[in-house]
Protein backbone atom coordinates (compact mmCIF):
# COMPACT_ATOMS: atom_id res chain seq x y z
CA UNK A 1 0.00 0.00 0.00
CA UNK A 2 2.77 2.38 0.98
CA UNK A 3 4.44 2.29 -2.41
CA UNK A 4 1.27 3.47 -4.17
CA UNK A 5 1.16 6.68 -2.15
CA UNK A 6 3.09 9.42 -3.96
CA UNK A 7 5.09 12.00 -2.04
CA UNK A 8 2.42 14.07 -0.38
CA UNK A 9 2.05 16.71 2.24
CA UNK A 10 3.80 15.99 5.50
CA UNK A 11 1.72 14.24 8.07
CA UNK A 12 1.27 15.95 11.42
CA UNK A 13 3.18 14.57 14.39
CA UNK A 14 1.29 11.76 16.11
CA UNK A 15 -1.42 11.88 13.47
CA UNK A 16 -3.71 9.41 15.20
CA UNK A 17 -3.89 11.24 18.54
CA UNK A 18 -6.83 13.66 18.89
CA UNK A 19 -5.91 16.93 20.57
CA UNK A 20 -8.53 18.53 22.81
CA UNK A 21 -10.02 21.72 21.39
CA UNK A 22 -12.57 23.99 22.96
CA UNK A 23 -15.46 25.47 21.05
CA UNK A 24 -15.04 29.24 21.26
CA UNK A 25 -18.09 30.28 19.28
CA UNK A 26 -20.83 28.83 17.15
CA UNK A 27 -22.52 30.47 14.18
CA UNK A 28 -25.76 28.99 12.95
CA UNK A 29 -25.41 29.19 9.15
CA UNK A 30 -28.82 27.69 8.43
CA UNK A 31 -31.15 25.09 9.91
CA UNK A 32 -28.78 22.22 9.11
CA UNK A 33 -25.34 23.77 9.29
CA UNK A 34 -23.18 25.40 11.90
CA UNK A 35 -19.73 26.95 11.93
CA UNK A 36 -17.62 26.10 14.94
CA UNK A 37 -14.67 28.25 15.92
CA UNK A 38 -12.32 26.10 17.99
CA UNK A 39 -9.02 26.62 19.73
CA UNK A 40 -6.66 24.16 21.41
CA UNK A 41 -7.19 23.68 25.13
CA UNK A 42 -3.49 24.45 25.65
CA UNK A 43 -0.55 25.53 23.52
CA UNK A 44 0.73 21.95 23.63
CA UNK A 45 -2.49 20.82 21.93
CA UNK A 46 -2.16 23.22 19.00
CA UNK A 47 -2.16 21.67 15.54
CA UNK A 48 -0.04 22.93 12.69
CA UNK A 49 -1.72 25.72 10.72
CA UNK A 50 -3.86 24.26 7.92
CA UNK A 51 -3.64 25.31 4.29
CA UNK A 52 -6.75 26.11 2.24
CA UNK A 53 -8.43 22.85 1.26
CA UNK A 54 -7.05 20.71 4.10
CA UNK A 55 -9.25 19.00 6.65
CA UNK A 56 -9.19 17.91 10.27
CA UNK A 57 -10.67 14.80 11.81
CA UNK A 58 -13.15 16.01 14.44
CA UNK A 59 -13.93 13.68 17.29
CA UNK A 60 -17.05 14.04 19.39
CA UNK A 61 -16.23 12.05 22.49
CA UNK A 62 -18.55 9.12 22.93
CA UNK A 63 -20.05 9.55 19.47
CA UNK A 64 -17.43 9.25 16.77
CA UNK A 65 -15.10 10.97 14.35
CA UNK A 66 -15.60 12.61 10.99
CA UNK A 67 -13.48 14.51 8.47
CA UNK A 68 -14.39 18.19 8.23
CA UNK A 69 -12.69 20.68 5.97
CA UNK A 70 -11.31 23.90 7.35
CA UNK A 71 -13.62 26.78 6.49
CA UNK A 72 -11.36 29.54 7.77
CA UNK A 73 -7.64 29.54 8.32
CA UNK A 74 -6.62 31.21 11.58
CA UNK A 75 -5.62 34.76 10.78
CA UNK A 76 -4.87 35.82 14.33
CA UNK A 77 -3.94 33.97 17.45
CA UNK A 78 -5.52 34.60 20.79
CA UNK A 79 -3.27 33.98 23.80
CA UNK A 80 -1.01 32.12 21.39
CA UNK A 81 -3.75 29.68 20.49
CA UNK A 82 -4.67 29.44 16.80
CA UNK A 83 -8.40 29.40 16.13
CA UNK A 84 -9.74 27.48 13.21
CA UNK A 85 -13.24 27.36 11.74
CA UNK A 86 -15.12 24.27 10.64
CA UNK A 87 -18.52 24.38 8.97
CA UNK A 88 -20.60 21.25 9.37
CA UNK A 89 -23.90 20.22 7.90
CA UNK A 90 -25.85 17.79 10.08
CA UNK A 91 -26.42 14.67 8.01
CA UNK A 92 -25.34 11.84 10.30
CA UNK A 93 -24.77 10.92 13.91
CA UNK A 94 -21.41 12.66 14.35
CA UNK A 95 -22.27 15.75 12.32
CA UNK A 96 -25.53 16.09 14.24
CA UNK A 97 -23.57 15.94 17.48
CA UNK A 98 -21.19 18.59 16.14
CA UNK A 99 -24.16 20.78 15.24
CA UNK A 100 -25.38 20.57 18.82
CA UNK A 101 -22.13 21.75 20.43
CA UNK A 102 -22.07 24.91 22.50
CA UNK A 103 -19.26 27.31 23.40
CA UNK A 104 -17.09 25.69 26.04
CA UNK A 105 -17.64 22.15 24.79
CA UNK A 106 -14.52 20.17 23.99
CA UNK A 107 -13.87 18.06 20.90
CA UNK A 108 -10.84 16.17 19.67
CA UNK A 109 -9.00 17.26 16.54
CA UNK A 110 -6.45 15.43 14.43
CA UNK A 111 -4.80 17.08 11.49
CA UNK A 112 -4.45 18.97 9.34
CA UNK A 113 -4.61 16.32 6.65
CA UNK A 114 -4.68 16.09 2.92
CA UNK A 115 -3.52 18.06 -0.04
CA UNK A 116 -5.10 21.47 -0.35
CA UNK A 117 -6.07 23.74 -3.21
CA UNK A 118 -2.59 25.02 -4.14
CA UNK A 119 -3.92 28.57 -4.32
CA UNK A 120 -0.43 29.89 -5.14
CA UNK A 121 -0.59 28.09 -8.49
CA UNK A 122 -3.30 30.57 -9.49
CA UNK A 123 -1.10 33.63 -8.94
CA UNK A 124 -0.98 35.73 -12.10
CA UNK A 125 -3.98 33.93 -13.58
CA UNK A 126 -7.72 34.42 -13.80
CA UNK A 127 -9.62 32.44 -11.20
CA UNK A 128 -13.03 30.79 -11.22
CA UNK A 129 -14.40 29.51 -7.91
CA UNK A 130 -17.55 27.38 -8.08
CA UNK A 131 -19.25 26.30 -4.86
CA UNK A 132 -22.41 24.28 -4.39
CA UNK A 133 -24.20 24.06 -1.04
CA UNK A 134 -21.77 23.44 1.82
CA UNK A 135 -19.02 23.25 -0.80
CA UNK A 136 -18.42 26.91 -0.07
CA UNK A 137 -16.93 25.91 3.30
CA UNK A 138 -13.59 24.56 2.01
CA UNK A 139 -13.51 27.28 -0.64
CA UNK A 140 -13.84 30.23 1.73
CA UNK A 141 -10.12 30.02 2.61
CA UNK A 142 -9.40 30.21 -1.14
CA UNK A 143 -11.43 33.42 -1.45
CA UNK A 144 -9.81 34.74 1.73
CA UNK A 145 -6.33 34.03 0.36
CA UNK A 146 -7.07 35.70 -2.96
CA UNK A 147 -8.66 38.77 -1.40
CA UNK A 148 -5.77 39.09 1.04
CA UNK A 149 -3.44 39.51 -1.93
CA UNK A 150 -5.91 40.55 -4.62
CA UNK A 151 -3.44 42.33 -6.92
CA UNK A 152 -1.56 39.11 -7.64
CA UNK A 153 -4.53 37.55 -9.41
CA UNK A 154 -6.34 38.38 -12.63
CA UNK A 155 -10.10 38.41 -13.03
CA UNK A 156 -11.78 36.50 -10.21
CA UNK A 157 -15.25 34.98 -10.55
CA UNK A 158 -17.13 33.35 -7.68
CA UNK A 159 -20.27 31.33 -8.45
CA UNK A 160 -22.23 29.99 -5.51
CA UNK A 161 -25.26 27.73 -5.77
CA UNK A 162 -27.68 26.43 -3.17
CA UNK A 163 -30.95 24.59 -3.07
CA UNK A 164 -32.91 27.50 -1.57
CA UNK A 165 -32.08 31.05 -0.52
CA UNK A 166 -32.07 30.01 3.13
CA UNK A 167 -29.41 27.37 2.45
CA UNK A 168 -26.48 29.69 1.76
CA UNK A 169 -23.47 29.67 4.06
CA UNK A 170 -21.64 32.80 5.20
CA UNK A 171 -24.43 35.15 4.11
CA UNK A 172 -22.90 38.37 5.53
CA UNK A 173 -19.63 37.66 3.74
CA UNK A 174 -21.38 36.72 0.52
CA UNK A 175 -23.14 40.08 0.63
CA UNK A 176 -19.84 41.86 1.26
CA UNK A 177 -18.15 39.99 -1.59
CA UNK A 178 -21.01 40.88 -3.94
CA UNK A 179 -20.36 44.54 -3.31
CA UNK A 180 -16.67 44.35 -4.18
CA UNK A 181 -15.70 45.68 -7.57
CA UNK A 182 -12.71 43.37 -7.87
CA UNK A 183 -14.77 40.20 -7.56
CA UNK A 184 -17.54 38.94 -9.87
CA UNK A 185 -20.02 37.11 -7.67
CA UNK A 186 -23.06 35.19 -8.86
CA UNK A 187 -25.38 33.47 -6.42
CA UNK A 188 -28.07 31.16 -7.69
CA UNK A 189 -30.65 28.79 -6.27
CA UNK A 190 -32.60 25.84 -7.61
CA UNK A 191 -35.80 26.83 -5.83
CA UNK A 192 -36.37 30.53 -5.12
CA UNK A 193 -38.77 31.89 -2.57
CA UNK A 194 -40.70 35.14 -2.51
CA UNK A 195 -38.41 38.11 -2.60
CA UNK A 196 -35.35 36.31 -3.92
CA UNK A 197 -33.51 38.71 -6.25
CA UNK A 198 -30.58 36.53 -7.24
CA UNK A 199 -30.20 33.97 -9.98
CA UNK A 200 -32.36 30.91 -10.45
CA UNK A 201 -30.83 27.84 -12.08
CA UNK A 202 -27.88 25.53 -11.65
CA UNK A 203 -24.35 26.87 -11.33
CA UNK A 204 -23.30 25.52 -14.73
CA UNK A 205 -25.39 28.08 -16.60
CA UNK A 206 -23.14 30.87 -15.31
CA UNK A 207 -20.08 29.15 -16.74
CA UNK A 208 -21.07 29.70 -20.36
CA UNK A 209 -19.93 33.27 -20.72
CA UNK A 210 -17.12 33.59 -18.21
CA UNK A 211 -15.15 36.84 -18.44
CA UNK A 212 -11.82 35.03 -18.18
CA UNK A 213 -9.00 33.94 -20.45
CA UNK A 214 -9.41 30.14 -20.48
CA UNK A 215 -5.76 29.50 -21.27
CA UNK A 216 -4.75 31.39 -18.14
CA UNK A 217 -7.48 30.36 -15.75
CA UNK A 218 -7.45 28.17 -12.66
CA UNK A 219 -10.74 26.83 -11.34
CA UNK A 220 -11.55 25.66 -7.82
CA UNK A 221 -14.73 23.60 -7.56
CA UNK A 222 -16.46 22.05 -4.56
CA UNK A 223 -19.95 20.70 -4.15
CA UNK A 224 -21.93 17.53 -4.72
CA UNK A 225 -19.96 15.18 -6.97
CA UNK A 226 -22.53 15.22 -9.75
CA UNK A 227 -22.44 19.01 -9.74
CA UNK A 228 -18.65 18.99 -9.97
CA UNK A 229 -18.81 16.63 -12.95
CA UNK A 230 -21.09 18.96 -14.85
CA UNK A 231 -19.12 22.02 -13.80
CA UNK A 232 -15.87 20.41 -14.96
CA UNK A 233 -17.43 19.57 -18.32
CA UNK A 234 -18.66 23.13 -18.75
CA UNK A 235 -15.21 24.50 -17.87
CA UNK A 236 -13.60 22.08 -20.33
CA UNK A 237 -16.11 23.17 -22.99
CA UNK A 238 -14.97 26.71 -22.28
CA UNK A 239 -11.36 25.77 -23.05
CA UNK A 240 -9.95 25.51 -19.52
CA UNK A 241 -7.20 22.90 -19.08
CA UNK A 242 -8.27 19.88 -16.97
CA UNK A 243 -4.98 20.17 -15.06
CA UNK A 244 -6.00 23.61 -13.84
CA UNK A 245 -9.50 22.57 -12.74
CA UNK A 246 -9.24 21.58 -9.07
CA UNK A 247 -12.09 19.68 -7.48
CA UNK A 248 -12.50 18.68 -3.84
CA UNK A 249 -13.55 15.08 -3.39
CA UNK A 250 -15.71 13.85 -0.58
CA UNK A 251 -14.96 10.34 0.48
CA UNK A 252 -15.32 8.23 3.58
CA UNK A 253 -12.17 9.29 5.46
CA UNK A 254 -11.33 7.14 8.46
CA UNK A 255 -7.62 7.04 9.25
CA UNK A 256 -6.73 10.18 7.23
CA UNK A 257 -3.18 8.87 6.79
CA UNK A 258 -3.63 6.64 3.72
CA UNK A 259 -3.59 3.38 5.61
CA UNK A 260 -7.14 2.09 5.91
CA UNK A 261 -8.26 2.50 2.29
CA UNK A 262 -11.81 3.64 3.09
CA UNK A 263 -11.36 6.78 1.02
CA UNK A 264 -9.75 5.09 -1.95
CA UNK A 265 -10.84 6.12 -5.43
CA UNK A 266 -9.13 3.82 -7.88
CA UNK A 267 -5.47 4.06 -6.96
CA UNK A 268 -5.95 7.36 -5.22
CA UNK A 269 -6.03 7.88 -1.47
CA UNK A 270 -8.29 10.89 -1.22
CA UNK A 271 -7.30 11.60 2.38
CA UNK A 272 -3.64 11.98 1.41
CA UNK A 273 -3.51 13.02 -2.25
CA UNK A 274 -6.76 14.94 -2.05
CA UNK A 275 -9.25 16.15 -1.17
CA UNK A 276 -8.34 18.94 -3.63
CA UNK A 277 -7.04 17.41 -6.81
CA UNK A 278 -6.84 18.25 -10.54
CA UNK A 279 -9.79 17.12 -12.61
CA UNK A 280 -7.41 15.48 -15.10
CA UNK A 281 -6.29 13.10 -12.35
CA UNK A 282 -9.72 12.00 -11.14
CA UNK A 283 -11.91 12.22 -14.23
CA UNK A 284 -11.28 8.61 -15.35
CA UNK A 285 -12.49 7.31 -11.98
CA UNK A 286 -15.37 9.74 -11.53
CA UNK A 287 -16.79 9.17 -14.99
CA UNK A 288 -17.46 5.47 -14.44
CA UNK A 289 -20.45 4.12 -12.57
CA UNK A 290 -19.60 3.29 -8.96
CA UNK A 291 -21.46 1.09 -6.56
CA UNK B 1 -30.18 58.73 -33.84
CA UNK B 2 -31.03 58.21 -37.50
CA UNK B 3 -32.65 54.97 -38.64
CA UNK B 4 -29.39 54.00 -40.36
CA UNK B 5 -27.35 54.68 -37.23
CA UNK B 6 -29.79 52.72 -35.13
CA UNK B 7 -29.60 49.73 -37.46
CA UNK B 8 -25.80 49.90 -37.36
CA UNK B 9 -25.91 50.06 -33.56
CA UNK B 10 -28.26 47.10 -33.35
CA UNK B 11 -26.10 45.15 -35.77
CA UNK B 12 -22.96 45.83 -33.72
CA UNK B 13 -24.73 44.68 -30.57
CA UNK B 14 -26.00 41.54 -32.29
CA UNK B 15 -22.51 40.75 -33.51
CA UNK B 16 -21.17 41.07 -29.97
CA UNK B 17 -23.97 38.93 -28.48
CA UNK B 18 -22.93 35.38 -27.55
CA UNK B 19 -25.93 33.76 -29.23
CA UNK B 20 -25.06 35.25 -32.62
CA UNK B 21 -21.30 34.56 -32.39
CA UNK B 22 -19.72 33.58 -35.72
CA UNK B 23 -22.87 34.27 -37.73
CA UNK B 24 -21.93 35.43 -41.23
CA UNK B 25 -22.00 39.18 -41.92
CA UNK B 26 -24.84 38.80 -44.43
CA UNK B 27 -26.93 36.85 -41.93
CA UNK B 28 -26.25 39.45 -39.26
CA UNK B 29 -27.49 42.09 -41.70
CA UNK B 30 -30.72 40.17 -42.21
CA UNK B 31 -31.37 39.81 -38.48
CA UNK B 32 -30.40 43.39 -37.72
CA UNK B 33 -32.96 44.56 -40.26
CA UNK B 34 -35.77 43.01 -38.20
CA UNK B 35 -34.40 43.97 -34.76
CA UNK B 36 -34.63 47.02 -32.55
CA UNK B 37 -33.09 47.99 -29.24
CA UNK B 38 -35.29 48.34 -26.19
CA UNK B 39 -34.66 49.30 -22.58
CA UNK B 40 -37.07 48.13 -19.91
CA UNK B 41 -37.49 49.08 -16.28
CA UNK B 42 -37.16 46.75 -13.31
CA UNK B 43 -40.43 44.94 -12.74
CA UNK B 44 -41.76 45.40 -16.24
CA UNK B 45 -43.54 42.40 -17.74
CA UNK B 46 -42.13 41.43 -21.13
CA UNK B 47 -44.90 38.96 -21.81
CA UNK B 48 -47.43 36.83 -20.01
CA UNK B 49 -47.98 33.11 -20.31
CA UNK B 50 -50.23 32.52 -23.34
CA UNK B 51 -49.50 35.81 -25.10
CA UNK B 52 -48.81 35.91 -28.81
CA UNK B 53 -45.13 35.11 -29.24
CA UNK B 54 -44.17 38.12 -31.27
CA UNK B 55 -40.43 38.37 -30.70
CA UNK B 56 -37.11 36.76 -29.99
CA UNK B 57 -35.31 38.69 -27.23
CA UNK B 58 -31.53 38.85 -27.05
CA UNK B 59 -30.55 40.02 -23.55
CA UNK B 60 -27.76 42.56 -23.60
CA UNK B 61 -27.80 43.65 -19.96
CA UNK B 62 -29.69 43.02 -16.75
CA UNK B 63 -31.65 40.02 -15.59
CA UNK B 64 -34.96 38.51 -16.71
CA UNK B 65 -37.03 35.95 -14.78
CA UNK B 66 -38.94 33.24 -16.62
CA UNK B 67 -42.03 32.62 -14.54
CA UNK B 68 -45.09 30.44 -14.23
CA UNK B 69 -48.31 31.35 -12.46
CA UNK B 70 -49.94 29.01 -9.99
CA UNK B 71 -53.40 29.92 -8.71
CA UNK B 72 -53.44 31.65 -5.31
CA UNK B 73 -49.66 31.95 -5.23
CA UNK B 74 -47.12 34.49 -6.35
CA UNK B 75 -45.47 33.77 -9.71
CA UNK B 76 -42.73 31.16 -9.41
CA UNK B 77 -39.40 31.89 -11.09
CA UNK B 78 -38.19 28.86 -13.01
CA UNK B 79 -34.96 30.38 -14.21
CA UNK B 80 -33.22 33.70 -14.62
CA UNK B 81 -31.54 34.81 -17.82
CA UNK B 82 -28.84 37.40 -18.29
CA UNK B 83 -26.48 39.03 -20.77
CA UNK B 84 -25.51 36.80 -23.68
CA UNK B 85 -28.67 34.71 -23.38
CA UNK B 86 -31.82 34.67 -25.47
CA UNK B 87 -35.41 34.61 -24.34
CA UNK B 88 -38.30 33.05 -26.21
CA UNK B 89 -38.57 30.36 -28.81
CA UNK B 90 -42.35 29.91 -28.87
CA UNK B 91 -42.41 32.11 -31.96
CA UNK B 92 -40.71 29.31 -33.91
CA UNK B 93 -43.65 26.92 -33.81
CA UNK B 94 -47.44 27.19 -34.17
CA UNK B 95 -49.52 28.27 -32.37
CA UNK B 96 -46.87 30.95 -31.63
CA UNK B 97 -47.94 31.50 -28.05
CA UNK B 98 -45.66 31.92 -25.08
CA UNK B 99 -45.57 29.00 -22.65
CA UNK B 100 -44.26 31.01 -19.70
CA UNK B 101 -44.19 34.61 -18.58
CA UNK B 102 -41.13 36.87 -18.40
CA UNK B 103 -40.46 39.87 -16.17
CA UNK B 104 -37.45 42.17 -15.81
CA UNK B 105 -35.76 41.58 -12.44
CA UNK B 106 -33.54 44.61 -13.00
CA UNK B 107 -33.30 47.29 -15.64
CA UNK B 108 -32.76 45.30 -18.82
CA UNK B 109 -31.25 46.06 -22.22
CA UNK B 110 -32.74 44.00 -25.02
CA UNK B 111 -32.52 43.48 -28.72
CA UNK B 112 -36.04 42.66 -29.86
CA UNK B 113 -36.24 40.70 -33.09
CA UNK B 114 -39.62 40.68 -34.77
CA UNK B 115 -40.78 37.08 -34.98
CA UNK B 116 -43.02 37.27 -38.02
CA UNK B 117 -40.30 38.93 -40.12
CA UNK B 118 -37.61 36.59 -38.84
CA UNK B 119 -39.72 33.50 -39.64
CA UNK B 120 -40.14 34.78 -43.18
CA UNK B 121 -36.38 35.30 -43.54
CA UNK B 122 -35.65 31.82 -42.21
CA UNK B 123 -38.12 30.33 -44.71
CA UNK B 124 -36.39 32.19 -47.53
CA UNK B 125 -32.82 31.34 -46.53
CA UNK B 126 -32.25 27.74 -45.45
CA UNK B 127 -28.61 28.46 -44.53
CA UNK B 128 -29.70 31.18 -42.12
CA UNK B 129 -32.43 28.91 -40.80
CA UNK B 130 -29.93 26.12 -40.16
CA UNK B 131 -27.44 28.47 -38.51
CA UNK B 132 -30.06 29.79 -36.11
CA UNK B 133 -31.63 26.42 -35.40
CA UNK B 134 -28.18 25.05 -34.52
CA UNK B 135 -27.88 27.81 -31.96
CA UNK B 136 -31.41 27.26 -30.63
CA UNK B 137 -30.76 23.52 -30.35
CA UNK B 138 -27.67 24.18 -28.27
CA UNK B 139 -29.55 26.55 -25.98
CA UNK B 140 -32.42 24.09 -25.61
CA UNK B 141 -30.00 21.24 -24.85
CA UNK B 142 -28.20 23.35 -22.23
CA UNK B 143 -31.47 24.34 -20.56
CA UNK B 144 -32.69 20.74 -20.63
CA UNK B 145 -29.46 19.63 -18.95
CA UNK B 146 -29.82 22.38 -16.37
CA UNK B 147 -33.42 21.35 -15.70
CA UNK B 148 -32.35 17.73 -15.24
CA UNK B 149 -29.70 18.83 -12.76
CA UNK B 150 -32.30 20.83 -10.87
CA UNK B 151 -34.54 17.77 -10.76
CA UNK B 152 -31.69 15.76 -9.23
CA UNK B 153 -31.82 18.05 -6.20
CA UNK B 154 -28.08 17.59 -5.85
CA UNK B 155 -27.84 19.63 -2.67
CA UNK B 156 -30.52 17.62 -0.91
CA UNK B 157 -28.30 15.01 0.71
CA UNK B 158 -24.97 16.73 0.54
CA UNK B 159 -22.52 16.10 3.36
CA UNK B 160 -19.95 18.54 4.55
CA UNK B 161 -17.32 18.66 1.85
CA UNK B 162 -14.17 16.96 2.95
CA UNK B 163 -16.08 14.98 5.52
Amino acid sequence: MGTSVPPADELPAEPMRPRPHRVVSTTREHAEAVTLEVEPCSAADALAPPRPGQFNMMWVFGVGEVAISVSRIPVAETRGLPRVHHTIRAVGTVTQALNALMPGDVVGLRGPFGHGWDVDDAVGRDVVVVAGGVGLAPLRPVVDAILADRARYGHVVLIVGARRPRDFLFVPELDAWRHREDLDVMVTVDAPDDGWKGGVGVVTKWLRHLPVDPEHTTAFVCGPEVMMRFVARSLLDGGIDPETIRVSLERNMHCAVAECGHCQLGGLFVCREGPAIPWARVAPDLLVAQR
Amino acid sequence: MSARDETANVRARLEAHAFFTALSPSHLDVIAACARARSVREGMVLFHEGDDATALYAIDGGSVAVQVHIPHRRPITLETLGPGEILGWSWLFPPYRTRFGAVALTAVELLVIDARTLRARLDEDAALGYALLQRFSRVIAERLEATRLQLLDVYGNQRAAGG
